[in-house]
């Protein structure tokens, strides 16, 4: 319940080990990504009453935060820390500008187009969207509101593939 | 304050909540599968939203928790827009409120992104962007109707008949204090964009703007239709039934 060792003998603290704990959660709709991926996580503090761990919303009706919430607290439980809360945070609002680029790669990998930089041209995909297939630029919309709320549906009109675009945000 | 804070929260957070229950009616009867999803996902971002609002005005006082406030509130409590709590009657009529509504959310989220106090920012923030999808969808739709056949034409403008009255409210003064405040944006204010984008859409739709008429009003002051009362006779069943459960 406090500071420890690792393999090399460095002294990781409390806080580095509630991060890392919280960090290998993956979002329950995009198990590629990790909630650090998604920048998701945003603080882990130590206080008094223990480690507060603060996460924030993606799309405001996202049905995946509730799972997250739990599957944070389970990991915080698994790695023995405790008492842990996980708490929720609305200010300064996710866009999905905060997806790391590790996250967008892992995106594109897993045969997703990672969203464009966020506004509202963005917003109204006057943007060309990549097929994470191919890489082509030509391709078209096919439906707006996909699989979850944070995707659209598209088709690559080059090799015809049909794929999910994470939506700007 | 606190009061007055809440109670502004609650008229948006009725607002999004009603509209959305009322999208979520259309899951299994859209006219396509794909503009059943649509559907289903503005209701998502909708009850999203009324979440958001529920939980900061349970923050601030108002009730136990966001479900106290959403399942265990009568309809005289409720003080939503009239215009959100009709039934969805066809799908020109689903179509053209959501229209109506999107544009003058649309803009009213986006002056609330710069409230002063920082929750409402945030949670405006998100519900802007998510405001802009559903004007451009419902606005897309529009048009079609508008512009496609006779039969569909006729829907439409009957639709924009039928609501009409019920636009004036959406534009009644919010809380003169939170106004002066820099807490919340003044709907009045906010009445001139929605003209412009109303006219816009309505003339690309071959569709005429009602006249300028008598206005409905009463939601604000807890004075409903007759529909809330049995809307919310269906939405609160399960929770009124098991009060206290959880899953």
């Amino acid at each position: 319940m406090s500071d420890r060792f690792n393999k090399s003998g460095q002294v990781v603290s409390l806080r580095e080990r509630a991060w890392a704990a919280a960090a290998s959660v993956v979002d329950p709709e995009i198990p590629v990504l990790t909630i650090e991926d998604l920048g998701v996580l945003r603080e882990v503090v130590e206080g008094e009453a223990g480690v507060e761990v603060r996460i924030t919303p993606t799309y405001t009706g996202c049905p995946a935060m509730g799972v997250i919430a739990w599957e944070v607290e389970a990991a915080l439980a698994r790695e023995g820390i405790a008492p842990a809360r996980v708490v929720t945070v609305l200010s300064p609002a996710w866009t999905t500008d905060w997806l790391s680029a590790a996250g967008r790669a892992k995106l594109r990998e897993y045969g997703i187009a990672p969203p464009g930089r966020a506004g509202r041209r963005a917003l109204f995909g006057d943007e060309a969207v990549a097929c994470p297939r191919c890489g082509s630029d030509a391709t078209v919309l096919l439906a707006e509101f996909g699989s979850t709320a944070c995707k659209s549906l598209r088709q690559c009109q080059a090799c015809r593939e049909p794929f999910d675009a994470f939506k700007c945000h | 304050m606190s009061d007055r804070f809440s109670g502004m929260l609650l008229r948006r957070a009725d607002d999004a909540l009603v509209l959305g229950h009322r999208l979520s009616e259309w899951t299994g009867h859209a006219p396509s599968l794909e503009e059943e999803l649509a559907l289903a996902n503005l209701a998502l971002d909708l009850i999203g939203q009324a979440r958001a609002l529920y939980a900061l005005a349970a923050e601030k006082g108002a009730g136990e928790d966001e479900d106290a406030l959403a399942y265990l509130r009568s309809d005289r409590e409720y003080t939503n827009l009239l215009l959100l709590e009709l039934p969805n009657g066809d799908f020109a009529v689903t179509i053209a409120r959501l229209f109506l509504y999107a544009a003058f959310m649309d803009n009213f989220w986006r002056a609330a992104s710069a409230s002063r106090d920082r929750d409402l920012a945030a949670i405006a923030a998100k519900a802007e962007k998510e405001a802009a999808y559903h004007l451009r969808h419902a606005a897309e739709w529009l048009i079609r109707l508008g512009d496609g056949t006779e039969e569909s034409h006729r829907r439409a403008q009957a639709a924009l008949e039928r609501l009409w009255p019920y636009t004036g409210e959406m534009f009644e003064p919010e809380d003169e204090v939170l106004v002066a405040a820099d807490v919340c944006p003044e709907p009045t204010g906010l009445r001139e964009a929605w003209n412009r984008t109303v006219d816009a859409v309505l003339a690309e739709a071959t569709l005429s703007r009602p006249a300028e008429g008598w206005m409905q009003s009463g939601g604000r002051a807890g004075r409903h239709t007759e529909h809330l009362g049995h809307m919310l006779a269906v939405m609160q069943s399960v929770a009124r039934a098991h009060t206290g459960a959880k899953w």
